[in-house]
């Protein structure tokens, strides 16, 4: 990390000491999650008494051993997934390849519960797939089913930061390989692949605490990680202690995830700087292409296909559609404003990240990450805990439920708005800080204005993980607030699959549009 | 170079620190502040679904002219909440669908004792033993059975005799779902933790179809997917209410866990600031008009005397509910998953 830092701070720091205001931002942001996390382990460190034994149970180790090897196995496949996909539909001429890279991205709106669901109902014997068929299929559950459903949620992770590296990344390099012979695949290997390293690992960051602090795919596919186990102790036991030792746990693995994230990015190469160059497709044979074609055939297939169908199958059932427009509007209200304060608050934490390296900096950007690990259960009752005795009438209010939120997916506005500083060239700042213009004139003039469009993909990847939470959004929505994904909760949980068919395909839909501009805005560049 | 920089700034760091803790707070107390202050409402809990209760909390209001504030969500999480909140919860009542969630928050002391003509209403059995939460309404567990295939006559008369052989691959079970969970916590109250271990395995190795719901099992059932599966006496009911016909039909289990009969109940919490309205609450659950609505909606059990039941159900006084306090359920509800999960059926 240090190695890291140096060569950022050689490269784009400016040296003058960041602006009090601009650390008060950047840390209030971080105050929402932190300082109920933080009363909520002081309690149990005071009352309980079983954490040691808790944590040197074999169960840890066994919850340990389980999260880990989910974790990797789903950060393998996602992003195989999403570099593959990103590659295709960039730099070759597959037919539909517009349609493919807003297809390809789409799966991001559909929570992770809603594929799990999908995929339990279309896996099996009484299945979606046996009844299409006749085939019999395995029963989704368990380790694989786990691996399935997150790997479907959380793949596009991958695919959105590559895509943008890849139509970023100048190609003189690769066009030069294959003039002297190279095939597409050596190309890939030893020339994009290289420079995509650090776009990758953040993606790859994000799958990896995604899935950390996914409960709905874990708790369905009945997979014991640790989110599952938290919410079962949550549940169960009288002792909240060992929930809470648990999630201390998950914490250092997020750390641990993040430090080896660092190390991978200290070590890697800077992308060459985008030199326009007239876009030579990888020619494919017609073999290729078909297996290419194929390939995405199948990921659809899997990623749309099935949470669709399924979704459908149950909407045929119920035989009746209701739109439940309180729920659109209060999913609409919750997201919209998560990311609007997400957006503002990833201006100067960018600003402090990239252009005032230090190890504070490093450790406001760690802890900004670490939030977007927890599980969601552990930081909604620990809310609970803390805004019901000291926060008065803030407690179960709208504005608490969406800083709460902005605080927990401000990983990912921090991680669009650093990308699209690092792209700025520090001079344009320096040269107007020298021309006598003071930090937040330097901000608003200068800055704010070269960076605002990766600050809105940001936004809209916070947009887009709102409309689909749903533990904080139970634990800390004012009564009576509804959200299309407390439907499709209530709906799974109370009756038949059929009623929440409506909710969820509505929250498709609605987080489709986003989505599109999202991916389409990109393309553009 | 970097290391002067923060050497310099540490001094100011602290107190930077305890500013930007307390900015975002101020901010949202300002906001805050606009939105609060609610005076004559009632807040309830409610684990109770909302398609089901809204009506007849609905007639509360109308009845009794007390605003009602309803915050829906399973009894479970709405217990964890509520444990969490400690006596600043803004709830009033708690309305849960099963004894553990009640229990649970009972037992950390959050529940108001309830007065003796309230406790008296209900039947003996069906509430907390100190009168901390009431029964509102019975709910036995029963195996419901396909009527096509199978003659009640030949089915299991208790929970034991389902892990015999001769069942294998044809039962169907909810073992995520809480009243699943509630009957494994009494058999383990009642016959001890190894032999509910033992029990499980000769579930587990009988392979039932699992399932989420028990909604889910009554539908199966009809689907010929399974001839019979553990349920809630009222599915096969409701099923029947809800898509016209239903080949599943009840068969009560005789003592044990089998035979357990949960009531759906409600309590005051101690940090209530309207005592007289929660009562008036507790007690409209417990009038004739509202057990008639648990027995004409809901298909459930009434539990207060005078009230009559569903002539299509067996006699309540007929059941043989095992000798339980039904609070205790929620001590031993974390051992009941582990054993279930240990079995292999999680």
């Amino acid at each position: 990390m240090i190695t890291a830092s140096r060569v950022r701070g050689r490269r784009g720091s400016i040296t003058t000491s960041a602006p009090l205001w601009m650390w008060l931002i950047a840390g209030a942001a971080l105050v929402p999650v932190f300082v109920p996390f933080a009363a909520m382990l002081v309690r149990v460190a005071t009352g309980g008494s079983s954490a040691v034994a808790t944590f040197w149970s074999t169960r840890t180790a066994e919850l340990l051993g389980n999260t880990l090897a989910l974790t990797t196995a789903v950060v393998a496949s996602a992003s195989g997934i999403g570099i593959g996909a990103a590659w295709l539909t960039t730099r070759t001429q597959l037919w539909g390849r517009r349609v493919w890279t807003v297809v390809v991205a789409l799966p991001l709106v559909i929570p992770s519960y809603v594929v799990a669901l999908a995929l339990r109902s279309a896996f099996g014997d009484n299945g979606l797939i046996a009844d299409a068929t006749g085939i019999a299929v395995p029963r989704a559950g368990g380790f694989w089913g786990a691996w399935l459903a997150l790997t479907i949620a959380t793949y596009p992770f991958v695919y959105l930061v590559a895509a943008a590296a890849l139509r970023r990344i100048g190609r003189a390099q690769e066009d030069a390989a294959r003039g002297l012979g190279a095939s597409p695949w050596r190309v890939f290997r030893t020339i994009v692949l290289p420079q995509l390293r650090p776009s990758v690992a953040a993606g790859a960051l994000l799958v990896a605490l995604y899935t950390l602090s996914d409960f709905g795919a874990v708790s369905l596919m009945r997979f014991d990680a640790f989110t599952r186990v938290i919410y079962a102790q949550y549940a169960g036991r009288l002792d909240r202690t060992p929930a809470a030792v648990l999630a201390v746990v998950l914490v250092a693995v997020a750390l641990t995830v993040l430090w080896a994230e660092e190390r991978s990015r200290s070590r890697a190469s800077y992308a060459t700087p985008h030199v326009p160059s007239p876009s030579l497709s990888v020619p494919l044979t017609g073999r290729q292409t078909a297996a290419a074609t194929a390939a995405l055939i199948v990921l659809a297939l899997f990623a749309l296909g099935i949470p669709i169908a399924a979704l459908l199958s149950w909407l045929a059932r119920e035989g009746r559609a209701i739109i439940d427009w309180g729920a659109i509007a209060g999913s609409l209200t919750g997201a919209t404003l998560a990311g609007a304060v997400a957006f503002v608050a990833a201006i100067p934490t960018s600003v402090l990240v990239v252009r005032h390296v230090s190890r504070r900096t490093a450790w406001l950007e760690r802890s900004i990450y670490v939030m977007f690990a927890l599980p969601h259960i552990t930081v909604g009752l620990a809310v609970v805990f803390f805004a019901s005795r000291y926060l008065g009438g803030l407690y179960q209010s709208l504005a608490l439920m969406v800083v709460v939120y902005a605080s927990v997916f401000f990983a990912e506005a921090l991680g669009a708005g650093k990308a699209a500083l690092l792209q700025v060239d520090p001079s344009l700042e320096e040269a107007s800080r020298g021309l006598g213009r003071g930090p937040l004139a330097t901000l608003s003039r200068v800055t704010v204005p070269l960076i605002w469009k990766g600050l809105l993909a940001g936004a809209v990847l916070v947009f887009l993980t709102t409309m689909k939470e749903l533990p904080i959004t139970l634990l800390l929505r004012p009564t009576g607030f509804d959200t299309l994904a407390v439907d499709v909760w209530s709906a799974a949980d109370d009756l038949l699959y059929s009623r929440a068919a409506a909710p969820a395909l509505l929250l498709l839909a609605v987080s489709a549009v986003p989505m599109y501009v999202l991916t389409t805005r990109t393309d553009e560049r | 170079m970097l290391g002067v920089l923060h050497y310099g700034d540490r001094g100011n760091s602290l107190a930077l620190v305890q500013r930007s803790i307390m900015l975002p707070f101020l901010a949202l107390a300002i906001v805050a502040t606009a939105c609060s202050g609610d005076g004559d409402t009632l807040t309830v809990y409610s684990g109770r679904n909302e398609e089901l209760v809204a009506p007849l909390l609905d007639r509360f209001e109308t009845e009794t002219g007390i605003d009602l504030e309803v915050r829906y969500a399973n009894s479970t999480d709405l217990a964890a909440t509520l444990r969490e909140e400690g006596g600043n919860t803004p709830a009033d009542v708690f309305f849960a669908v099963d004894p553990a969630s009640l229990g649970a928050v009972a037992l950390e002391g959050l529940l108001l004792p309830l007065p003796e003509d309230v406790l008296r209403l209900v039947r003996p059995g069906f509430s907390d033993g100190e009168g901390r939460w009431v029964g509102t309404s019975g709910r036995s567990r029963v195996i419901a059975y396909d009527s096509r295939i199978l003659d009640p006559a030949a089915l299991p008369r208790d929970l034991q005799a389902l892990t015999d052989p001769v069942w294998r691959g044809r039962l169907g079970i909810a073992p995520t779902n809480g009243s699943f969970l509630a009957s494994v916590a009494a058999m383990i109250l009642l016959d001890g933790e190894e032999a509910t271990r033992t029990w499980l395995e000769g579930i587990a190795a009988n392979r039932p179809l699992t399932y989420p719901k028990n909604s889910v099992i009554v539908a199966a059932i009809d689907e010929a997917e399974i001839e019979f599966g553990l349920v809630n006496h009222y599915y096969p009911l409701s099923r029947a209410a809800e898509v016209g016909s239903t080949h599943a039909a009840n068969h009560f289990l005789v003592g044990g866990a089998g035979a357990l009969v949960m009531p759906a109940g409600v309590g005051i919490l101690e940090a209530t600031d309207d005592v007289d309205a929660a009562l008036t609450f507790v007690r409209f659950l417990l009038s004739e008009a509202a057990q008639r609505f648990f027995v004409t909606e809901t298909f459930e059990y009434p539990l207060v005397a005078g009230v009559a039941q569903s002539p299509d159900l067996p006699p309540l006084e007929s059941l043989s509910p095992p000798d339980l306090d039904l609070s205790d359920l929620a001590g031993v509800l974390d051992l009941a998953t582990d054993l279930v999960a240990e079995a292999g059926l999680l």
